[in-house]
């Protein structure tokens, strides 16, 4: 029996209703990236989704099965064509709620039940045609096979449609002499205004403004529209006496599994839209390979989502990164100069972790990635400046109490620490620090200015964020395991702008 | 109803955009002395000038189109004035009256509408009497078109009909509105209808006998009659819109024809103060961009004429068969004036306008770029050579095959070894991509590199330096040679120091 499009364990859905936002969010700017991902989808508080790591690698994979199916836009299509019904229906049942005037109460609320009707059987029949492999979606499309089939739900929608059609074909004709206004049935007169276009039509170039007035159409009605539509409904009483009792009869239609579906899959259409803002700049995600115990890492051509999301409102390009982690190697050492890329390499790995942990593909083109228990981060911090403790006391205070809880499972981010020490002091500690990662063996990302540490031994990768060689100002934002090599000036300068005689011949179209 | 003056069958897009490569080009061939001239001091006609001779043409077709026009135009000055003046005229009317005003009551658009379509009337009618009286001595196929066009459309019965309809419009006998049922049960599609025709009086409505209801809003209740002035707004809404829309529709068609005489009144304009240099013109001959073709007597650079206001020395030359040009030699020998005429002549005719020569034939170019060495950047070296290059990446960005592209002293920024390496790779990729270069450089080793491969399609010009060091500022076919005649220069501009100080 299908339960829910987001949660394959009872408990999982239990975290995500009390959660708030984890502490590390602000250091790896996730923060920013989930407000990204909601910042179109407030109604449907998805933000606790987002806050809740899932347990175990059956719950994480549930998820990366529904997103593979919902990367088929021809999928994500229809869950948004309901989506945004289901939206609209709200605001009918809203206006109906609000308005005070029979007849518009009755029909707000009518024109909110006919949607409903025509979004579930639109996706009904739309899922049915479009080939699902996940088990969430397969259970999802039985449940929704047999709602329509039943017999509320049939009776339901026959009312609704007959009597939308016979509202939609009333048509009638005002005429207005004085204060005296003449309501009765249209007898085929013939609109005026085309003639007008016809006469003129001569002199049509491009378009011209439209000068149709928008009028402001509040939803309520005045008493002269109120006394037009009591006439109407006396030109036409069989269709409106049906309206009353329609509305009489029919407040509780809507099914609570299908609008807690409509708010559980929008977890993943936002990030399905999020993921195509990226790919349409030419970059990749992919679903990481998701084990438990294994200390093996991987993610190649990654990127920082949260610095994505800025460069590509820049439209600027964004450098992709490889990083990985094999055989006995456990913690990444990143020194280089600075503005290179550094701390966004150590962000990059962190968001891999937690967005690979909550059931999400990752940036990148290939991936694996292990469950980790907890997430610890030391950046520095603005406003422990103030704080009674000395800075590097409070450097060394909070690398502890992030050593006190970590266990070989954790995974830790390291970002510029000791920097308010002198240099011996810092390569002192730091060795200290480290010696007690390597014990622990867990995964590590250090940024650090201390290039010692890089080598301590074979467990540290070492990693440089890297400048043009022969312009030390330009930053590459590569951060890799060796340096490149450079180029004479002119030529470089050529290969830049693409005007070597090579790539021109490749770029002069003929 | 269409002009198609500056095109045969579409029509003239003022708000395209100008080409990435307009800046450069303006500036390099000093093309806004060529506009002022053009303009006599009307900022539209600069502006249109500007967009046309820099939207270049690159079919025969179209520029001889022009062509014709233009000679119409040369042929009956006055009367392309006074129907441009005619444009203007029915432009301004609207500015008479509150049309266009923005204004959220229909009926009040609708009234002022119905106003300023009777002022245009009249002066469509000014425009169908100048074609009655005029439209015999126009020979080109674009004039014969309009004024046919004018005479068929623009008949008395059509103003006729017009007039009547202004009058029907005011509804002074009441107004038959029709509506649909729609959201929450509230009227929608408003429309004005036209009563049926067994119905001859309006007014009988009120009293016939299908099933109806009847109110009337009591003169007291004020918002009762606030929601029937509404009712009838959104009734009128739409035919208030087609009359409004109608009328924009004759004031985009007067802006039309103002924007399509605007380049012949410029050109006119052009010819009649290049007469008073007695500067020769030409309508050139323009041959397919496959082809290439170069053949041109006396061509001069028009800015220069019209900056100095006199008759400047132009430059005979047969250049068929070439794809590249390099020019060298003495400074201040007139290179950079014969490129600035190639490019200025090469823009002139895929406009559709004459050339500044005495007889020009050229190959069509599939798009004009210049590269010209920038004088006032005063930046350290580096910068400056990356911003050569950075200029020559956004040419090639738009450059395709049978382009030509303009090169002044270009990547000079850096030293003579590197600068040469530059120049060759990037000039040997164009030729091999057709593309047509003229290329004047001082670097000896690029330009005597390309003289020692012999090659057919290259030409190589030098600007003349009498035996006294004298310039004729005339060039003529030779070989790069090493030096370039500074120190001419030098000693020149030393001794006129020298006369000063004493």
């Amino acid at each position: 029996m299908f339960k829910s499009i987001l949660f394959k364990n009872d408990s999982d859905k239990m975290q995500a209703q009390k959660a708030a936002m984890p502490e590390f969010f602000t250091d790896l700017n996730i923060d920013q990236i989930v407000d990204t991902l909601t910042s179109k989808k407030h109604e449907y508080d998805l933000k606790p989704f987002f806050y809740t790591k899932l347990e175990d690698v059956d719950a994480i994979k549930y998820r990366q099965e529904i997103m593979k199916d919902l990367e088929n836009e021809q999928l994500s299509e229809k869950i948004r064509n309901f989506e945004d019904k289901m939206r609209t229906m709200r605001g009918y049942l809203g206006q109906s709620d609000k308005l005070s005037y029979k007849y518009q109460k009755e029909r707000w609320f009518l024109d909110g039940v006919e949607l409903y009707c025509d979004a579930v059987l639109t996706l009904t029949n739309d899922i049915s045609c479009i080939e699902i492999k996940s088990e969430g979606f397969i259970s999802f499309r039985e449940y929704l096979n047999n709602y329509v089939n039943s017999d509320t739900f049939r009776s339901l929608d026959t009312w609704t449609k007959k009597l939308e059609d016979d509202l939609s074909k009333i048509k009638y004709a005002l005429f207005i002499k004085g204060n005296t206004i003449k309501v009765k049935k249209y007898e085929s007169e013939k609109n005026y205004s085309q003639e007008i276009e016809e006469i003129f039509e001569k002199f049509k170039q491009d378009s011209v403004k439209d000068y149709r007035v928008k009028f402001s159409e509040l939803p309520d009605m005045n008493h002269v529209e109120a006394k037009i539509l009591d006439f109407i409904a006396a030109l036409y009483p069989e269709i409106f006496s049906d309206l009353d009792e329609f509305y009489a009869q029919n407040s509780n239609y809507g099914d609570k599994i299908i609008i807690t579906f409509d708010r559980e899959i929008q977890f993943y259409l936002s990030y399905v839209e999020f993921m195509s803002q990226f790919k349409r700049n030419g970059l990749s995600f992919c679903y990481p390979e998701i084990s438990d115990g294994s200390k093996e890492f991987y993610a190649y051509q990654t990127f920082d989502l949260a610095l994505g999301i800025k460069l590509i409102n820049d439209e600027k390009p964004i450098v992709c990164n490889d990083f990985y982690l094999k055989g006995r190697e456990r913690i990444f050492v990143i020194t280089g100069p600075n503005q290179g890329g550094k701390t966004t390499s150590a962000r990059t790995i962190g968001q891999l972790h937690y967005f690979a942990n909550i059931g999400c593909p990752v940036a990148g083109k290939s991936a694996k990635i292990s469950i980790f228990d907890k997430m610890l981060t030391y950046f520095e911090r603005e406003e422990s400046i103030n704080d009674l403790r000395g800075k590097l006391e409070d450097d060394l205070f909070r690398i502890n109490k992030l050593l006190n809880m970590a266990t070989p499972k954790s995974l830790m981010i390291i970002n510029e620490i000791f920097s308010s020490t002198t240099f011996k002091d810092a390569l002192f500690l730091s060795e200290k620090v480290m010696e007690q990662i390597f014990d622990l063996d867990l995964l590590c990302v250090w940024v650090t200015f201390i290039d010692e540490i890089a080598s301590m031994n074979e467990k540290v990768v070492s990693m440089a964020s890297t400048v043009v060689p022969d312009n030390p100002a330009v930053r590459t934002y590569k951060v890799i395991r060796k340096p490149a090599e450079g180029l004479s000036y002119a030529i470089s300068i050529a290969e830049k702008y693409h005007l070597t005689y090579n790539m021109l011949k490749e770029r002069v179209k003929s | 109803m269409k002009t198609f003056l500056m095109f045969r069958n579409r029509d003239f897009d003022l708000k395209q955009p100008l080409p990435p490569s307009a800046d450069y080009l303006v500036q390099d061939l000093e093309l806004n002395t060529l506009f002022n001239a053009m303009s006599s001091g009307d900022a539209f006609i600069f502006d249109v000038s500007k967009k046309t001779v820099l939207l270049s043409l690159v079919y025969s077709d179209p520029i001889l189109y022009r062509q014709e026009i233009l000679k119409d135009c040369i042929k009956n000055p006055s009367t392309i004035r006074n129907i441009y003046a005619l444009a203007i005229e029915g432009i301004e009317s609207e500015k008479k009256t509150y049309f266009g005003f923005f204004n959220k009551y229909p009926d009040a658009i609708l009234h002022s509408s119905i106003e300023v379509l009777n002022l245009f009337m009249g002066t469509l009618k000014k425009i169908r009497k100048i074609a009655d009286e005029e439209s015999d001595k126009f020979e080109s196929n674009g004039f014969k078109r309009f004024f046919n066009m004018i005479k068929t459309e623009l008949t008395d019965e059509y103003f006729e009909i017009i007039e009547d309809h202004l009058k029907e419009l005011e509804f002074k006998s009441g107004m038959l509105i029709g509506a649909d049922i729609g959201s929450g049960n509230k009227g929608k599609n408003y429309i004005i209808l036209k009563p049926n025709e067994k119905k001859q009086n309006w007014l009988s409505h009120v009293f016939s006998k299908e099933e109806a209801y009847t109110f009337t809003i009591s003169d007291r209740d004020e918002r009762g009659a606030e929601a029937l002035g509404h009712i009838k707004d959104m009734g009128t809404n739409l035919v208030a819109n087609a009359v409004a829309q109608s009328a924009d529709h004759i004031l985009n068609f007067f802006g039309m024809l103002r924007n399509e005489l605007a380049f012949y009144i410029g050109a006119i304009n052009l010819y009649e103060q290049l007469s008073k240099l007695d500067e020769p013109v030409c309508f050139p001959v323009p041959e397919s961009s496959d082809e290439r073709i170069h053949d041109f007597d006396e061509l001069y650079d028009v800015s220069l004429a019209l900056t100095k206001k006199q008759k400047v020395i132009g430059n005979t030359l047969n250049l068929d068969e070439k794809n590249t040009v390099i020019i060298t030699g003495a400074n201040q020998g007139g290179k950079s004036t014969f490129l600035k005429s190639i490019g200025q002549s090469q823009l002139m005719m895929q406009c559709g306008m004459f050339v500044a020569a005495k007889r020009f034939t050229a190959n069509i170019s599939n798009g004009i770029f210049t590269h010209f060495k920038r004088e006032e950047d005063t930046k350290m070296n580096s910068g400056k050579f990356d911003e050569e290059l950075k200029r020559m990446d956004e040419i090639v960005n738009n450059l395709k095959k049978n382009s030509i592209v303009l090169f002044n002293e270009s990547f000079s920024a850096t030293n003579e070894k590197e600068g040469s390496e530059i120049a060759r790779q990037i000039v040997t990729a164009l030729i091999e991509k057709n593309v047509k270069i003229f290329f004047v450089t001082h670097q000896y080793e690029f330009a005597h590199g390309l003289y020692e491969k012999k090659v057919d399609n290259i030409f190589f010009l030098k600007a003349e330096r009498n035996a006294d060091g004298s310039r004729s500022f005339k060039l003529s076919a030779g070989e790069p040679s090493q030096t370039s005649y500074g120190i001419d220069l030098y000693r020149k501009i030393f001794h006129e120091d020298l006369v000063q100080k004493i």
